[in-house]
């Protein structure tokens, strides 16, 4: 198993434009992902954002509520329309008051491709061996419990939308 | 409990962010348990350097000793360092999390 890396795909049963939109808009991405930005999502950009909970599931915005306002930070790479749309950032990046601007950032990838039942999105995130090890280890100290009941809220989530 | 066990991760990590320690890990990894006159061969600090580091490492649960006749012999704690795995977990979870959410946004926007 890699340490650096982490891949995940989903099928999106949505138009290519649809799901484009989604990702390379930078208000649309905030809405879904639960962040908000201060400008258009262009090469070379750098963004600040601040977590804004989540409308799209109104249970997870409440989990995200207690981290609202926190500062995100990130820098656009690749934007290859309706194909490719890649950035940096600096991963769990979650412990208020932190600077973690000297730190290495990791590198978010999403892909598009084609399917005859809709568009099967793969996202990578790599570059996780150069965190810091200290760092890494603020993921557990944060939140243990809450992730726990965010992953039962999900699994109740995916029952429902059936 | 689970606050403690988090307490012992961020020892873990501490324990691990070091370039002798992470050399001694890896040893101890790829060669087994050895003796500190070992460890201390090839290395460029000396045997009480290395058993202070080893002591770190054994306040964290990262590595264990036991007696071998006249010397302690070290191992690495396994299980320990399949913790340091969860932190990938981690993101795993909250990349699935938020690609849910997307699928939610993208697909009920087609319906509407």
């Amino acid at each position: 198993m890699s340490t650096d890396r982490i891949e995940k795909q989903i099928l999106l049963r949505a138009p290519r434009a649809r799901v484009w939109r989604a990702l390379s808009d930078a208000e649309e991405f905030g809405t879904w992902f639960g962040l908000r930005f201060d400008g258009r999502f262009a090469p070379g950009a750098r963004l600040h954002g601040v977590l804004t909970p989540t409308t799209v599931d109104p249970e997870v915005g409440k989990l995200q509520k207690p981290h609202e306002g926190l500062p995100f930070e990130i820098t656009i790479e690749q934007i290859e329309p309706e194909a490719l749309f890649s950035f940096r950032w600096h991963p769990h990046a979650i412990e208020p008051g932190v600077d973690y601007s000297a730190e290495p950032t990791t590198l978010v990838t999403f892909r598009l491709e084609e399917k005859t039942e809709g568009i099967l999105l793969t996202v990578t995130e790599s570059g996780f061996d150069q965190i810091p090890l200290a760092r890494r280890a603020q993921a557990f100290s944060a939140n243990e419990g809450g992730w726990a009941i965010m992953v039962t809220v999900i699994g109740k989530y995916v029952t429902h939308a059936q | 409990m689970r606050s403690s066990s988090n307490a012992g991760s961020a020892h873990l990590f501490a324990a691990l962010g070091d370039e002798t320690r992470l050399h001694l890990v890896v040893r101890l990894c790829e060669e087994g348990p050895m003796s500190i006159t070992r460890l201390t061969e090839g290395a460029n600090v000396t045997r009480q350097a290395i058993t202070k580091h080893l002591r770190v490492m054994e306040g964290s649960g990262l590595v264990r000793s036991r007696r071998h006749g006249r010397e302690s012999v070290w191992q690495l704690e396994q299980r320990r360092l399949a913790d340091a795995r969860r932190y990938l977990d981690r993101i795993s979870r909250q990349w699935d999390a938020a690609l849910l959410r997307l699928r939610a946004f993208v697909e009920d926007a087609e319906e509407a």
